[in-house]
């Protein structure tokens, strides 16, 4: 026998099951509790917050084709500077009228996704260099048996892009484009569409980070 | 010194693989393609905080926090226990939602199919946020077990989400808890796609006669473990890491 190094487990993965809307954002799926304050990570953008204010949406797709109407999906992100609204973030104070977290369900019809933010500043990655602006995803649902971790890009980003040192990793160089989001316009605001695809051809790339 | 690195790799050997095909909508739900290995960037390492603020008074106690006309029918429980991390740290201001069918094994939601009654005083949902020792509890009644629509006659083991958030995002993890005794957790497919029938264990709540309040609840106890952080031990990582 050696010594022991007394480490614990981690807890190991359940699915959320069908019914994650119910204890992720009850008011969404009609049970009214809580209060006032709504279910958590339904705004992000404080009225005060700097930056460009955009719209994400889209769809996260099976390898069926169809769009799951059970899913959730979170977003974090930095701020417009690229500070993190969070007591890790050791960098400098991020702007507090900008959460930088949000969760959205798909929609039970649709399946649309949708979250109102901001664009984001650069972000340095482990040895200093800095990764082009994204927002970090995590997305779970009915099926998915392990919360699965993405990213998104931006297309208007394409010098940034080049050069961050992530998706420089991706050996397979048509994957990239899974992880990059197409500005359109919506209203005068930008809209950026990410479809999340679960399976086949255009898989997405998820991480293990 | 403090656990300020990078946290440990998550041992997906312990985790149910994506694909489990006796679990059927994990068929056409799992990617195929291996995942892009990735060191922790600040974007990972960092989350949101969720303040006690944020709390109602009666947000953990599910035999209140939606009643109507009185208690939902039921038996009455306390769920305990602590957040920790690999580490066995206790992890502070964690928020835990957690969510559970009825005692009749009904959730309230327009898309179930189980014929069993809603009850007019169980919404089904709650949350609480870790004290400074990694501590909570909850209040509720006991789910009942349900069928549901994956093989011709399966069922669910009586159980409760939990959604937790530590202080990453990398941290991020939704499991089940399962009741002890319960010999149903052994015919899940659900549960059954994790490999280690030790990692299984971790996930059944122990009946704690101790902690019972008399004429009152059962208790059970649940500890919840999060990815814990390397030491930075002769490491000199970049500004921000
Ligand atoms: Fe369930």
């Amino acid at each position: 026998m050696v010594q022991s190094l007394n480490r614990l487990k981690e807890s190991p993965s359940q699915t959320a099951g069908p019914y994650i809307h119910i204890g992720a954002t009850p008011n969404h799926s009609g049970i009214e509790i809580y209060g006032n304050g709504g279910d958590l990570g339904r705004t992000l953008v404080g009225p005060d917050a700097k930056g460009e204010r955009i719209v994400i949406k889209g769809h996260v797709i099976d390898g069926g084709g169809a769009p799951l109407k059970d899913a959730l999906v979170e977003i974090w992100q930095a701020d417009s500077a690229g500070l993190h609204n969070s007591p890790q973030e050791k960098r400098g104070k991020a702007d507090p009228a900008f959460a930088g977290w949000g969760r959205q369900p798909t929609d039970g019809v649709t399946g649309e996704y949708r979250f109102e933010t901001i664009k984001p500043g650069r972000v340095p990655f482990v040895d200093g260099r800095l990764m082009a602006p994204h927002v970090t995803f995590w997305i779970v649902a009915r099926g998915i048996n392990v919360g699965l971790h993405t990213r998104m890009y931006f297309s208007d980003e394409a010098a940034a892009n080049t050069e961050c040192p992530v998706l420089a990793r991706v050996e397979h160089r048509d994957r990239v484009a899974t992880l990059i989001a197409a500005r359109g316009e919506e209203g005068g605001r930008a809209v950026y569409i990410f479809d999340i695809h679960l399976q086949g051809e255009q898989e997405t790339i998820f991480f293990d980070i | 010194m403090t656990d300020q690195g990078s946290f440990y790799q998550r041992d997906r050997g312990w985790h149910p693989p994506p694909f489990t095909p006796h679990y059927k909508t994990s068929v056409l739900r799992s990617p195929q393609r291996a995942l892009l290995s990735l060191e922790n960037t600040i974007s990972e390492m960092t989350g949101p905080v969720f303040g006690h603020g944020v709390l109602g008074e009666y947000d953990n106690d599910l035999i209140r926090n939606w009643a109507k006309t009185g208690d939902p029918v039921g038996p009455r429980i306390i769920v305990y226990g602590r957040v920790l991390d690999e580490n066995g740290h206790g992890v502070s201001g964690a928020l835990l939602e957690f969510w559970q069918a009825n005692a009749g094994g009904r959730y309230r939601h327009k898309k179930e199919l189980y014929v069993a009654a809603l009850d007019p005083n169980f919404g089904g949902c709650g949350r609480t946020i870790t004290d400074d020792q990694g501590r909570y509890c909850l209040r509720t009644i006991k789910p009942g077990p349900y069928p549901w629509p994956n093989r011709v006659n399966d069922w669910r083991p009586a159980h409760i989400h939990f959604s937790i958030f530590g202080h990453a995002f990398a941290q991020r993890l939704i499991t089940q808890m399962y009741f002890e005794g319960d010999p149903m957790i052994w015919q899940c497919p659900i549960v059954m796609g994790i490999p280690d029938r030790n990692a299984i264990e971790t996930l059944v709540a122990a009946l704690d006669r101790e902690n019972s309040i008399h004429m009152d609840a059962l208790a059970y106890k649940f500890d919840i473990v999060l990815r814990g952080r390397r030491s930075t031990l002769f490491e000199n990582r970049t500004e921000g890491n």
